[in-house]
């Protein structure tokens, strides 16, 4: 992609703005999980005040995480990539962008606010009250808009597969966002609402919304990252055309059926239950063939992933998205979900793609980002990026390791009998179980922080223009005659 | 492959692109979830599931401010090792006025459909205070501001009034008692006849220890102590009833 002519230039300050806030978000996001984690092994944490429970906190941590990090990297990329694929300036010029950055914080602040205190609709990942609802809709319309209208004045005949990912986010989302949050006010002036449905269709219509804030969001969304980000710091072309529509359709397609799966053996209908265990298995091609494409595109590339670690975030993010796609579905079949659900595995299967997949590309997209946008020949240093990519994938791995245990212990507890056929644990032997794996998931979430620290730090050096004296990742020198 | 090709006209059109979106991601939702709006079965037929009390409203809207449905499930599953801990298999009935549903995704601790009448008044006002005070390797948090924290709901004639709205059964008389429904059911010696008629199996009296006091935790435990109660499995019959 060349550059831009003079008259129409890239709009870049406000994608600087974007970076920033996913950094600071993602550092508030991490920090909250870590403390949050920290409760449940030394419950004394939550202090017993209203607003510092773990029942408040947790929305904040998921909150932030997901649409404060994750939308503010999906939002900044998409205004990036839409930029240069299409070889337009934004539509709606400086000030819509701007709106869009400005209202997207302002829905964050007003969110999170309302967690502390006690405002919420108590649906997973959709927690926000009708007003916050209402004004994130306005947002998002102006974000298609700048997305939509860019792509309208595009000087490329076609467009570009992240794009089309980035648009089925979009789309998605909104549908989604509208369809899961119909709810009646009690009264313009307060904050209470009441969900348009109740019970069993509630519950169905909340997961058709959770299940697919996963499968657009955090999955549909990032992958758009993948098909632009892997190929630019490879430079090597997306490994098949072919595969990519066949994995864009596929994938959309099938998401959407997969909701029921958090309800499997609930009071949901046994054929919705049966439908989304289905399509959840079929699930896994489109997801992995994904992950080929994605990993494959470093054909004749693969000595890069030795010297750069960027690349190296990049690429293992989608490993990881391969590993939780193939745990997804295999989660999803009821027999297994009849030992999974209610316990610590699933956090520990979601942490695998938030961590493993979702903020690792967005690490690996960000490192590419800040040296492009400030205009630096490169990063502060390499080293630090290295540092933070073992760090974090050892916080992952003891994560993950950590839920799994607990997980499969506290599902196997539970459904234990003794000799004399009585239920052999009560529940809160399996609570008291549970500790040293809450401790080692604390411990596992404090890496991942500190891995997110360094990468501030390194980003903050390379925006002040600093370039760290280090030994590079190239090939070792050849031996030197000195004298 | 032919239909590859022609893909690239949906490439070039953004029009085309994003109808083509829209279709495909709508097709799962219209299968998945309109039917449960329509067919009849999805929900069977019981004796005994009503609207919530004034009080309860109150407490379960309490339940969702703090976020209990976070590590607290209501959704007893059918398996032997749950019936035997929790009680019956939950119904798709029992949750029909609960909006947002509670059924929960995490049981860091236990599951709550049938928590009613396990535990008494003073035992909850124990535990919520302070959980290790009865349950020494709880890893709950304390609750001690509900005790302290006075239930007002001058409103709460225009909660039940938008319930009304969204199709539950809240009748005109019960929207006007609405406000001395709320505070007598936690009032010793008050004239309950009338509320438990409109609310039948409603348990009253003073929750919290404070019976001159109507406070959030007469209302949480109120709900907790009604959840699990209605349904009157004596005229259950699974065969019938069920899906």
């Amino acid at each position: 992609m060349t550059a831009t002519d003079h008259a129409d230039p890239y709009l870049e300050d406000i994608i600087k703005a974007f970076t920033i806030a996913a950094v600071f978000w993602g550092l508030v996001g991490f920090l909250v999980g870590v403390y949050i984690a920290f409760q449940l092994a030394f419950p004394l944490l939550n202090l017993d005040l209203p607003w510092t429970t773990f029942g408040r906190l947790r929305p904040l941590h998921t909150s932030a995480v997901i649409f404060a990090f994750g939308g503010n990297v999906l939002i900044g990329t998409s205004f990036y990539v839409v930029q240069r694929t299409c070889r337009a300036s934004l539509f709606g010029g400086e000030s819509l962008a701007r709106f869009v950055f400005w209202g997207y914080q302002l829905f964050i602040v007003m969110a999170a606010l309302g967690y502390v205190l006690g405002v919420t609709q108590s649906r997973e990942y959709a927690e926000p009250e009708w007003f916050v609802d209402i004004w994130l809709t306005i947002v998002w319309v102006a974000y298609l808009a700048v997305f939509a209208g860019t792509i309208l004045k595009r000087r490329e005949p076609h467009i570009y597969v992240a794009n089309w990912f980035y648009l089925a986010f979009i789309i998605t989302i909104a549908l989604l966002h509208i369809g899961n949050n119909l709810a009646v006010p009690v009264s313009v002036f307060g904050a209470k609402s009441y969900s348009a449905y109740s019970g069993v269709q509630d519950a169905m219509t909340q997961w058709w919304y959770g299940h697919n804030a996963v499968g657009f969001f955090l999955t549909a969304g990032f992958l758009a990252i993948m098909y632009y980000f892997v190929p630019k710091r490879a430079a090597r072309p997306v490994y098949s055309y072919r595969l990519s529509i066949v994995h864009f359709w596929a994938l959309i397609f099938l998401y959407i059926w997969a909701g029921p799966h958090h309800l499997h053996y609930t009071a949901l209908p046994d054929w919705a239950q049966t439908l989304g265990m289905v399509f959840s298995v079929m699930l896994w091609m489109p997801s992995w063939g994904g992950m080929i494409n994605g990993i494959m595109t470093l054909s004749g590339a693969w000595e890069k992933l030795r010297t750069d670690p960027v690349l190296r975030f990049l690429v293992t993010s989608v490993a990881f998205y391969g590993m939780s796609t193939f745990e997804g579905p295999l989660m999803s079949i009821k027999a297994v979900n009849s030992l999974s659900h209610y316990t610590d595995w699933t956090i520990g299967h979601v942490h695998s793609g938030a961590l493993g997949w979702v903020a690792f590309i967005s690490f690996g997209a960000l490192y590419h980002l800040v040296p492009v946008l400030w205009k630096r020949a490169g990063l502060y240093s390499m080293r630090l990026v290295s540092f933070h990519f073992w760090i974090a994938t050892i916080g992952i791995v003891l994560y993950i390791t950590s839920m799994w245990i607990s997980g499969i212990m506290q599902g196997l507890m539970w459904r234990a009998y003794d000799e004399w056929g009585f239920l052999q644990y009560s529940f809160i032997e399996t609570v008291e179980a549970m500790h040293p794996y809450y401790v080692g998931r604390a411990v596992g979430g404090v890496l991942f922080l500190i891995g997110a620290v360094i990468m501030a730090y390194n980003m903050i050096r390379t925006i002040r223009g600093d370039v760290r004296v280090e030994r590079s990742f190239e090939a070792a020198p050849r031996a030197v005659a000195v004298g | 492959m032919g239909i590859l090709k022609q893909h690239g006209k949906l490439e070039r059109n953004l029009l085309f692109l994003v109808l083509g979106i829209f279709v495909t991601v709508s097709i799962g939702g219209i299968v998945e979830v309109l039917p449960l709006f329509t067919i009849e079965s999805t929900i069977e037929k019981v004796q005994g599931v009503r609207p919530y009390s004034p009080l309860e409203l109150v407490g379960r809207n309490i339940y969702v401010r703090e976020g209990c449905y976070l590590c607290h499930s209501q959704m007893i599953r059918p398996f032997r090792d749950e019936s035997e801990r929790y009680g019956h298999y939950s119904l798709a009935a029992e949750s029909l006025y609960d909006r947002p549903f509670q059924w929960g995704s995490k049981r860091t601790g236990p599951d709550l459909a049938r928590v009613g009448g396990k535990y008494s008044n003073e035992w909850h006002v124990r535990h919520l205070i302070d959980p290790r005070a009865v349950v020494p390797e709880s890893v709950m948090p304390g609750y001690p501001h509900l005790v302290t924290t006075p239930v007002k709901g001058d409103d709460i004639a225009e909660h039940l009034n938008t319930l009304k709205f969204l199709g539950d059964p809240y009748s005109d008389e019960m929207i006007a008692a609405a406000k001395s429904d709320l505070s007598d059911q936690a009032t010793p010696d008050a004239d309950v006849e009338g509320l438990l008629k409109r609310y039948p199996k409603a348990v009253v009296g003073d929750f919290d220890g404070r019976p001159d006091r109507l406070t959030e935790m007469d209302a949480v435990i109120a709900y907790l102590q009604v959840l699990g109660r209605m349904v009157d499995f004596t005229a259950f019959d699974p065969a019938t009833a069920d899906r």
